[in-house]
């Protein structure tokens, strides 16, 4: 059986009708075809589908479609402005951030929620904070560089 | 990932996931953040029929004082407890302890109401809600009744509810000292042993998890103890069936929980 949604992802408002089994991941990518959200585990291990849902950092492989109906959505498509990267997503460019770049939107959509909580943490409260996402380039340490950049010029 | 299929209803109250979980029985399962039911659901190791989301009932996810209780909603998430200045002022511990589970992600959409009812083995908050004399409020058709934490947690995912009872908040009683720590499995941040000292008017009480099937106060820890806590730590597995699996051998847990419970007893000291 369909069920409606009416979800806001990126400031635009969709009405959507999915089944109820259809994860929030795959209605970003497969529906709204958002691909910039990827699913690497889909059980909620690995991170890289982290989205902002109401404020927060959350693994959108592990929701379903329909629980979202009537939030506030952020993909890492969202948070450019005006044609103008994020500072996290500047800061990942200058400092290699990337390597693949399989696990970037993840990386980036949980350092956003790191920093707006805790604006200027030390390395060991990013890497703390970064224990639901993995890199499979393993690439930490430059991700975790680029965070420290991106709070240093906040 | 393709789930196996099932329908999908949002509860507006509690009562309306009541009635749901009476007409459907055995078929029907609550979904509150999901974190541990969904991937369950994907694996198919869980595969119900209906899901009842809770997640936006109204009233579930408040915290208050109530006399000498912090009263926690079923539906606060763990980041909501691990935050919160009400915890935080009235059973710290228990505020330290949700900063512990997980990941931040995992802290955003895990509820403590969730974390209960699924009595995972590994699971944290258990080691605290049984060190801390909590009381779990519980709801079904024939109305409400309360759980000590004691008789909570039965066994590997198995708790004193009924197929059609929920659980409507956790009642915690104020204490001034308390710590919970833990060995963590590092990929999952689940404890492979973790342990809750806290302190009351008859001494010390402590909540064991990750050691044996279900959490569970160590009792003889807590009669032998007198200021050694060497000695009274020797205690932690007494009577205990400790668990075996791939992470650490039932010889290795035991030497954790003892190690563990020794540090607990020392921190609080
Ligand atoms: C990557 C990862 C790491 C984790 N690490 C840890 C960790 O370190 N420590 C730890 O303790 N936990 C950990 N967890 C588990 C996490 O805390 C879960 O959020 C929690 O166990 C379940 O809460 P939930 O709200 O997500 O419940 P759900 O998944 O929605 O539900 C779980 C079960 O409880 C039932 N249920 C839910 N609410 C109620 C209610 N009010 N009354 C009765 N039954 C109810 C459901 O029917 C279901 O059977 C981890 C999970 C993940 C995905
Ligand atoms: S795809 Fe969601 S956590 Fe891995
Ligand atoms: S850059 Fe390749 S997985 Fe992280």
């Amino acid at each position: 059986m369909l069920m409606k949604i009416n979800v806001k992802v990126n400031g635009k408002d969709y009405t959507s009708e999915v089944t109820p089994m259809m994860s929030l991941a795959a209605y970003l990518r497969e529906v709204l075809l958002l691909t910039g959200t990827h699913i690497g585990c889909d059980t909620s291990s690995c991170g890289a589908c982290t989205i902002k849902m109401d404020g927060k950092a959350v693994k959108s492989c592990t929701i379903l479609a329909v629980q979202a109906d009537g939030s506030d959505i952020t993909t890492i498509e969202g948070l450019s402005q005006n044609g103008k990267m994020h500072p996290l997503q500047s800061s990942f460019k200058e400092n290699h951030g990337l390597q693949c770049g399989f696990c970037t939107p993840g990386m980036i959509m949980t350092a956003e929620n790191l920093l707006s909580e805790n604006p200027h943490p030390t390395e060991e409260e990013i890497r703390h904070g970064l224990e639901g996402n993995f890199c499979r380039c393993t690439g930490y340490h430059n991700i975790v560089k680029s965070i420290q950049h991106a709070a240093e010029s906040n | 990932m393709i789930p196996a299929k099932f329908e999908y209803i949002k509860a507006s109250s509690v009562s309306e996931a009541l009635s749901l979980l009476n007409k459907h029985g055995d078929e029907a399962q609550l979904l509150s953040g999901g974190h541990s039911l969904i991937p369950a659901i994907k694996l198919r190791l869980n595969q119900p029929k209906m899901v009842v989301d809770i997640g936006k009932i109204p009233g579930l996810d408040n915290i208050s004082e109530e006399g000498n209780n912090i009263v926690i909603g079923a539906n606060c998430t763990h980041h909501q407890i691990a935050t919160s200045s009400v915890v935080q002022g009235g059973v710290n511990v228990l505020a330290q302890t949700a900063k512990e589970i997980g990941d931040i992600q995992v802290r955003n959409k895990g509820t403590i109401g969730g974390s209960l009812a699924h009595a995972d083995p590994a699971a944290d908050y258990p080691a605290v809600i049984l060190a801390s004399g909590a009381k779990i409020e519980v709801e079904g058709s024939g109305g409400k009744r309360t759980i000590d934490a004691t008789d909570f947690f039965m066994g590997i995912f198995e708790t004193a509810l009924e197929d059609n009872e929920m659980i409507i908040a956790i009642h915690i009683p104020k204490s001034s000292g308390g710590v919970y720590l833990k060995f963590s499995q590092p990929a999952s941040r689940f404890a492979v042993v973790g342990c809750a000292a806290i302190k009351n008017d008859n001494g010390v009480s402590i909540g064991l998890t990750g050691v044996a099937d279900c959490a569970y106060r160590a009792s003889a820890v807590e009669s032998a103890y007198n200021g050694d806590a060497k000695a009274a730590a020797a205690h932690a597995v007494d009577g205990i069936e400790v668990m075996s699996d791939n992470f650490a051998s039932s010889e290795y847990r035991a030497h954790l929980a003892k190690v563990y419970t020794e540090r607990a007893l020392n921190a609080l000291a």
